[in-house]
């Protein structure tokens, strides 16, 4: 197991330094003034564009440029953000925000995705299985932001079951319904992961044993069906993470979260373009590091992996 | 329904039974499954009893019904089956009515099971420990966390496992197949019940472990009185192993009585040709019958009445030329151990061999003991890590790419599955032509011509050429397989377990194929197998690996007869029934 | 034991007579992968309508002005977020120009957008699983890293990198933007796929003819493990008008092109007087992706024999 968690944490060093080059490529090697690019269409003082060039150190060959850039993300020296603040602080302020919304996003996903995908398939054929098909085919075509605008309007508006914004005040309870519509965006390929399994695991030949053995359905899909199921819907959860990033930034701008979503949201509207690197940057290294650990967790569900 | 709907506690203690009185009686049981294209009858009709302590064995083929019956007796059919008729009576008591929660009653208490394959029969994620304690458990064996620990291990240990105590906290991966196995026993066992059903319970093991394991099998029933039923396509594993044999054919019992009268004296002519289909020690090499009765497989080939003619081959072989020269040949792959090191693992490890012209030398050996990886080598697949193969002349060690490229003409192969080995995208007619294509030989017209001639060959309709192989049966495939190893028209043909997925009468149809065109075109054999028994009526010459070495070869008959190393005499021992007579 | 006599039964021999081992059995009609797959679909009726939605969004793409005569860049303020009258079915935008005209006119956009992503996808996508999954060791080490650091960056961010410095902002700049990045889940996909069929004894065979290896690729390998391919593919291009209309809403996107993605973040702004200028637009959009994802599902079920056994 030790060996595995090195091998992984080694196998992210090569995909660290890949990702970040390839950010830092993208941004600095499109035709133009790739400074005057970053202020996207704002025309910034002189003085303000000479400190982000050196920030950027451009007057060096584009290796050192990339080297000096990656020795300021290692140290936490993340630059600062077009309104002049640290983007330390701004993270700091905005990321516990983030944080809050996307675990409940990811608990209902989970919730939804292993309770649903467990009936569907334990009820294969049957009314709410196709029922439950045909709900996740039209969910998983309907564009999260136009989602959270039918949510917004038909809950938040229309009925007032909900606030229409969110603001500073972002408690659990004001975050419930962003959080369900992320949820209800993403929660399809879990479900769908967990149906397939749960019918692939009842014609199992361990389970076929399992009941030979004389144990009562009750306990079978517990143990042996929804267990052996999670495994692919709990790995999933890392893929589905890059839609939840995608899915945060416009539901915190749509909604008015003050979390890193709205921030990257507003920089992106705002056509502020260093501070959008700056956090698509955070958010990749995040996403890499969430890859990580559900690899770990994989290992902890797997046995098969974890002994190897 | 007249069946009272409560739970029955039928007994599970170790009453003294009644010998008497059957445990299990069948009466017409119909097993039926809803497919997309409509209602498949699997079982029509079965009757049979089985008496405690008895142990009967159901023989067939696949698709005979035999393991549908058999989980029929514990309503574990696949989702899509039912029982459609008739009656299974267990102590008395018709449980064909039973509901899920006293079907659990009956299962594992009264009837244990122990399933075919070991693989896949033990949950990946749970470690050995919890998968045999939650047996105990749910059959109350034990009561209270120390005692079902203690049971446990006993089980294991009855079962072979010697350090079951250290094992109980491994999972499933950590074991082999024979391991595996033995857990499975002891699980089915577990709850002293009073039949156990094994379905093929050894057929995915070498023939040493299978042996190993059904004789403590036997030892295990015996003692404590256990009836079995026992599943299994091997007539000879049948008539060691069990008192009564029935056999099924087509969801139907053709015959059924002591084993050895039944083996002795078939009446049936299923079963006769059956028995005369399967090869055994007492057969002697199939020879071509071009000429006298043709494989247009009415009756079978008869092994026996082929087998008694020409003994005499053996002074041919010697004085024909060596098409196929291999010399300590050596194949080493690095394995990988944890992150860092690995380690050389040396499949093939020095071996050497000749085959001569118009003969089949057999390579036989277990799993992982480098005769596939041999095969592969000699096929130009793989490089060799030294020595040489020598094929026509050829040194394929320091042959130019163009050198094999024409030596591939001159050596096919045929591969074991026959649901693998054709693609399923492409017609029969390209995958025979696609050698012809590959090496530019004729035009369209004449390949097509070619490919006609290639199925009459191997005894199929030419319209087969523009079908799929979807629509063929595996035996079927196979001879596809043959047809397109011989387009190009080879000296040397590899077969690498190419009988060994099928069953017993197509089996003997194709063997008897391959000889008919060994006479008729003159080709030479190099048959890798696992199955001891195939050996003898294919083989001219036996060479006998173990870990990546040849450790004995010389000539067929002088093998079965009188092998010198003790480990293939273990191999001998181990081929079920060996020491019975078979009649026809 | 008991002393009981077993007797020999032996089944009536005219009812079970011997027969022909193995017989060839030729079914009326042919069939092979396509051939099925293609009867499945014939008889679903969910296929029809997600063909029909296809082919529908197809020709307002391609001919636009079949559907409506109406000018959809002409804007008349005095009609702004009014209701439908005669000759505008579904009412007017904030800026008064007509919803009907400009969704129809819109079809074009997202589905250029689908079918480039689906085509640079794939031409990034295929070639890179393939040759990684069939020829393994250095070369698979090399492209499967290069793939996992595209990988690594969520497709969404990593356009909305590009798009933001991208000096020119089109269809073609934002396919690249999406596609240079969708293909590396695709690569994964096939390369686990060319894993399994690559060791299959028909690949062995073809090369033990002496057929060369890419040879062999290309015509038994690779032909075997499309079916993942041409679903994820499918379902990709649905994806794509997403993320095209999502990137537009963030104004990112397509910044003066007409597309369904703009129009829904110019009704954002009214979305308490006028919900339906916001409503028309996705559902158009909806639908789109939902035809797709259905006709990838059903693909799904119609090329993979063992799912339609299943069901």
């Amino acid at each position: 197991m030790l060996m595995y968690v090195v091998r992984r944490l080694l196998q992210a060093i090569p995909v660290f330094l890949g990702t970040t080059f390839l950010i830092y490529f993208m941004v600095f090697s499109m035709p133009g003034d790739p400074v005057l690019a970053l202020f996207g269409d704002k025309t910034p003082n002189p003085a303000v564009l000479e400190a982000v060039r050196a920030q950027y150190n451009l007057d060096q060959p584009f290796i050192v440029q990339y080297l000096l850039y990656l020795k300021d993300l290692l140290t936490g020296n993340l630059g600062t953000t077009f309104s002049g603040q640290e983007v330390t602080e701004v993270l700091k302020r905005a990321f516990p925000v983030t944080l809050k919304l996307v675990t409940m996003a990811v608990v209902i996903e989970f919730v939804l995705a292993v309770v649903i995908g467990l009936v569907s398939g334990l009820r294969k054929g049957g009314i709410i299985d196709n029922a439950n098909l045909v709900i996740a085919l039209v969910l998983s075509s309907v564009p999260p932001f136009v989602a959270l605008f039918l949510a917004q309007y038909f809950i938040g508006i229309k009925l007032g079951w909900a606030p229409v914004t969110v603001g500073a005040n972002a408690t659990w309870g004001a975050m419930l319904l962003p959080a369900t519509v992320i949820a209800l965006t993403i929660y399809v390929t879990g479900m769908r992961l967990m149906r397939g399994s749960v019918i692939e695991a009842q014609s199992a030949d361990y389970v076929r044993t399992a009941s030979a053995k004389g144990l009562t359905r009750r306990r079978i899909i517990p143990v042996h069906v929804a267990r052996n199921s999670l495994i692919p819907v709990i790995t999933n959860t890392a893929a589905s993470f890059g839609a939840l990033i995608a899915g945060t930034t416009v539901t915190e701008g749509i909604f008015n979260i003050p979390g890193v979503g709205k921030v990257l949201f507003d920089a992106i509207i705002r056509g502020e373009t260093a501070t959008v690197v700056s956090f698509v940057t955070i958010l990749t290294i995040l996403y890499i590091i969430v890859n990580i650990l559900v690899d770990l967790l994989y290992a902890v569900l797997d046995p098969r992996i974890r002994y190897v | 329904m007249t069946e009272e709907n409560t739970v029955q506690t039928l007994s599970t203690g170790a009453a003294p039974a009644d010998p008497t009185t059957p445990l299990v009686e069948v009466d017409d049981l119909q097993v039926t499954f809803t497919t997309a294209n409509g209602d498949v009858h699997a079982v029509r009709g079965v009757s049979f009893d089985i008496y405690p302590g008895e142990t009967v064995a159901i023989v067939g083929e696949s698709g005979s019904g035999k393991s549908t019956s058999a989980t029929a007796l514990i309503k574990l059919l696949a989702g899509n089956g039912r029982i459609s008729g008739g009656s299974i009576k267990v102590e008395g008591k018709d449980i064909t009515g039973y509901n899920e929660q006293q079907m659990a009653a009956v299962r594992g208490g009264i009837i244990g099971y122990v399933p075919q394959d070991p693989m896949s029969n033990l949950n990946p994620v749970w470690n050995i420990g919890f998968q045999v304690r939650e047996a105990i458990r749910a059959n109350g064996v034990a009561k209270g966390k120390k005692d079902i620990e203690a049971k446990a291990i006993e089980v294991l240990h009855q079962a072979g496992l010697a350090d079951a105590e250290r094992r109980l906290k491994q999972f499933p991966h950590q074991f082999s197949g024979g391991m595996r196995q033995r857990v499975l026993i002891g699980i089915g066992l577990g709850a002293d019940p009073k039949l156990l059903i094994a379905d093929e319970p050894t057929s995915a093991l070498d023939v040493t472990v299978q042996k190993v394991i059904l004789d403590h099998l036997e030892s295990l029933t015996r003692e404590k009185n256990t009836a079995m039923l026992f599943i299994t396509h091997d007539l000879g594993l049948a008539a060691e192993r069990a008192s009564k044999v029935i056999v099924m054919s087509q969801g139907k019992i053709v015959e059924a009585g002591p084993s050895l009268e039944l083996l002795q004296n078939p009446q049936h002519p299923y079963t006769k040709q059956l028995i005369a289909a399967a090869p055994s020690l007492a057969s002697r090499r199939i020879h071509s019958t071009v000429g006298e009765h043709l494989t247009d497989g009415v009756e079978g080939p008869d092994m026996l009445t082929l087998a008694e003619r020409h003994e005499d081959s053996e002074a041919a072989v010697e004085a024909a030329p060596v098409v196929v020269k291999v010399e300590d040949l050596r194949k080493t792959y690095m394995i990988r151990r944890g992150s860092f090191k690995s380690d050389p693992l040396h499949a093939v490890d020095g071996i050497s061999f000749d085959i001569h012209k118009g003969t089949t030398l057999a390579l036989v050996g277990e799993s992982g003991s480098g005769k596939s990886t041999a095969a592969r080598l000699v096929l130009g697949l793989e490089k060799p890590t030294d020595g040489q193969i020598t094929v026509g002349g050829v040194g394929m060690a320091d042959a130019s790419s163009k050198q094999l490229f024409d030596l591939r003409r001159r050596m096919q192969v045929v591969f074991q599955d026959p649901y693998a080995s054709l693609d399923p995208q492409r017609s029969i007619g390209a995958i025979i032509a696609e050698p012809l294509k590959v090496h530019k030989v004729g035009n369209r017209k004449s390949r097509d011509a070619r490919v006609a001639e290639l199925l009459d060959q191997v005894a199929l309709p030419s319209a087969m050429a523009d079908r799929y192989p979807n629509e063929l049966s595996g035996g079927q495939r196979q001879r596809i397989a043959i047809a397109r190893a011989l387009a190009l028209k080879p000296e040397v043909v590899v077969l690498d377990e190419a009988v060994s997925a099928l069953d017993v009468l197509v089996q003997a149809q194709v063997l008897q194929l391959l000889a008919d065109l060994q006479a008729e075109l003159d080709l030479t054999y190099l048959f890798i197998t696992h199955d001891l028994a195939v050996v003898r009526v294919v083989a001219d010459a036996v060479a006998v690996m173990e870990k990546g070495k040849i450790v004995e070869t010389g000539a067929t008959d002088e093998i079965f007869e009188n092998a010198q190393q003790e480990y293939t005499q273990r191999l001998l021992d181990a081929i079920p029934g060996a020491g019975i007579e078979f009649g026809a | 034991m008991s002393d009981r006599t077993v007797e020999h039964y032996v089944a009536p021999i005219d009812e079970n007579a011997a027969v022909e081992v193995d017989k060839v059995k030729l079914s009326e009609r042919r069939s092979n992968l396509w051939s099925d797959a293609w009867r499945d679909l014939r008889r679903r009726p969910l296929f029809y309508i997600a063909a029909a939605m296809v082919v529908l969004v197809t020709v307002a793409a391609l001919f636009p002005s079949w559907f409506t005569d109406v000018d959809p860049t002409y804007s008349d303020l005095s009609k702004s977020n009014a209701g439908p009258e005669a000759g505008h079915p579904l009412g007017f935008t904030f800026q008064g120009a007509d919803v009907y005209s400009r969704i129809i006119y819109g079809a074009g956009t997202s589905l250029s957008v689908g079918v480039l992503v689906m085509l640079i996808t794939g031409a990034i996508g295929i070639p890179m699983g393939a040759l990684a999954g069939f020829y393994g060791g250095k070369v698979d080490s090399i492209l499967s890293r290069v793939g996992d650091i595209f990988f690594s960056i969520p497709y969404f961010l990593a356009a909305v990198v590009v798009m933001s410095v991208m000096p020119s902002k089109n269809v073609l700049t934002i396919s690249l933007a999406i596609g240079g990045f969708a293909w590396a889940s695709l690569a994964r996909i096939l390369r686990a796929e060319v894993l399994q069929v690559k060791n299959l004894e028909y690949v062995m065979a073809s090369e033990a003819v002496g057929r060369g290896k890419f040879s062999t690729l290309m015509r038994h390998v690779l032909p075997n493990a499309l079916t993942p391919v041409i679903v994820y593919l499918t379902i990709a291009l649905g994806a794509a008008i997403t993320a095209e209309a999502t990137l537009s809403f963030l104004g990112v996107g397509l910044g003066n092109v007409m597309s369904w993605g703009n129009d829904i973040a110019d009704a954002q702004s009214s979305i308490r007087v006028a919900p339906m200028s916001l409503f028309w637009p996705s559902l158009a959009l909806t639908l789109t992706v939902l035809a797709f994802i259905v006709l990838g599902e059903l693909l799904r079920d119609a090329l993979d024999p063992k799912a339609r056994a299943r069901r």
